[in-house]
């Protein structure tokens, strides 16, 4: 029952997107994936998701390490904040970031329709991911290992380094991989700080959204296929990813 | 002293990407006083999208949660040929785009395919009207309960089951006396994250939708029109109200996640 259900809601469409994508062949799709829109959308959605996964990879790691092993006052109001980019509704989330970083930016700081404006929005919604996974693995780690480490002379970066990293680094890379798979697909926030300009801001989504709206639907499948297969090949890399941190765990 | 440096970064980080960004919408919200936004959202447009999308949170919370404790038990309670492959089919919703989601909505439910055609035949539109929204919300919220619920019932194991079984209950008496209580408050978690993901879903209803004014405009819909129809005003303020949902729901999220530690 539970396959059925799945199926209907889920499998079926999916394979629906697939199949109308290929109606003309592979060629076809393949035509439709290069036309300019088409092309210069997705590579500036993988460029800024990889930029967006590094940065997050960095930050994540080092607000997970702040809030785990520094103390401070508010330290629990900032434990809970973490997590409000998930309950934010997207939309909501791309006009707060356009009333701070827009046309009447009150810091005097315009990143409306350009792409640094579709980085910070991206960046605001996939700051929880490598937060969240790298925290509870850092709350674990023994903090007897780094005292032998370091009373055998190691420096403070030979520990992070030697001890610290490796028993953090599945779960740096299984948060990475989640926020590269959200940027990627990305579509409220980015849709009003964009601006929406072919060519120069407009993500894959926002590009599928323009298509469905023109009513070019195997363009849109098209390349929402792409997107689907990067989702498969994430989903993929995280259960990877699981079974090695927990081997190594 | 690099303790307070790192603690300056991060802090300095989230103010300017998180703090300032959702302040200053509170404040440009009641920059006029509460008045206008009192107007703003008891326009009968405001109303109606409240209405929409009450409707169509609860109506998939309540598909979501049925589905999610099943897939969950199946999942950890079952073994049988593809159960690696219905686990990962299952995280598919968070690496999908909602844009995507509600293409794929739309080429299987649609007027004009052989499934939404057979089915507007005999009256029933699922594209454009509620079915279609309740759809792609379930879709996009599937996975929240099932991951929720799966490591508490991992974790609690089947010995009290057993035990039930043994006294002679029937399966559905084990499960409403001895699992479900065990299991309330990752369901009440999961449940809070489903509801507050279906009330904020923006792409995919956005698409399957066809976003018709006074019909099937849902909040976030409504957000979007009202500014691009340059009525900041509307804009703001009910983008202030899912604000406030948003922050009740993370309030609400912190409490039953302690309750997992303690037991």
């Amino acid at each position: 029952m539970a396959t059925t259900y799945l199926s209907l809601i889920v499998l079926i469409p999916l394979a629906a997107v697939v199949w109308r994508s290929t109606e003309e062949g592979l060629s076809g799709f393949w035509a439709q994936v290069t036309t300019p829109e088409s092309s210069s959308a997705l590579k500036l959605t993988i460029g800024a998701s990889l930029l967006v996964a590094f940065i997050n990879l960095v930050m994540g790691t080092l607000i997970a390490w702040v809030l785990v092993r520094d103390d401070f006052p508010g330290k629990r109001i900032v434990e809970m904040l973490i997590d409000l980019p998930f309950a934010l509704p997207t939309i909501v989330a791309g006009l707060v970031l356009l009333a701070l970083y827009g046309p009447s930016s009150p810091l005097g700081v315009d990143l409306a329709y350009a792409r640094s404006g579709v980085v910070v929005a991206l960046l605001f919604v996939t700051l929880p991911f490598v937060v969240r996974t790298v925290q509870p693995v850092m709350l674990e780690l023994d903090k007897e290992v780094e005292e032998a480490a370091a009373s055998l002379g190691a420096g403070k970066g030979t520990i992070f380094r030697r001890v610290i990293l490796p028993s953090l680094l599945p779960a740096m890379l299984s948060g990475t991989a989640l926020a590269f798979a959200r940027s990627i697909s990305e579509f409220g926030s980015t849709v009003l700080i964009s601006g929406n300009i072919p060519f120069e801001t407009q993500v894959a989504a926002v590009s599928i959204f323009g298509q469905i709206e023109s009513d070019n639907i195997t363009g849109a499948a098209a390349v929402s296929t792409v997107l689907l297969v990067v989702a498969l090949v994430m989903l993929v890399s995280l259960d990877l990813l699981q079974r090695w941190g927990s081997r190594r765990g | 002293m690099a303790r307070y440096g790192l603690r300056t970064i991060a802090l300095v980080y989230l103010l300017f990407l998180l703090v300032l960004p959702v302040a200053l919408i509170f404040w440009t919200t009641f920059a006029d006083g509460i008045g206008p936004v009192i107007d703003a959202l008891t326009t009968p447009s405001a109303l109606h999208a409240f209405k929409v999308t009450a409707q169509v949170a609860i109506i998939s919370v309540i598909l979501n949660t049925l589905f999610g404790v099943g897939t969950a038990v199946l999942l950890v309670r079952h073994e049988f040929p593809g159960r690696r492959t219905l686990n990962m089919l299952v995280d598919l919703p968070i690496a999908v785009s909602p844009v995507v989601v509600g293409l794929a909505l739309i080429l299987v439910y649609g007027r004009f395919a052989p499934m939404g055609g057979w089915l507007a035949d005999r009256g029933i539109d699922i594209i454009f009207s509620l079915p279609g929204m309740v759809l792609a919300t379930v879709f996009v919220c599937l996975p929240l309960v099932v991951r929720a619920v799966t490591p508490v019932l991992e974790e609690i194991g089947t010995e009290q089951e057993q035990a039930a079984w043994t006294l002679g209950a029937k399966p559905w008496q084990a499960f409403r006396r001895v699992t479900l209580p065990a299991i309330r408050w990752a369901l009440a978690y999961g449940m809070v994250l489903s509801l507050a993901r279906s009330l904020g879903e923006y792409g995919a209803v956005a698409v399957v939708s066809g976003r018709i004014k006074d019909q099937t405009q849902t909040l976030t819909l409504f957000v979007e029109e009202r500014f691009q129809n340059f009525d900041q005003q509307a804009a703001y303020a009910a983008a202030f109200a899912m604000a406030v949902v948003a922050v009740a729901t993370l309030l609400l999220i912190t409490l039953l996640r302690p309750r997992e530690d303690d037991r």
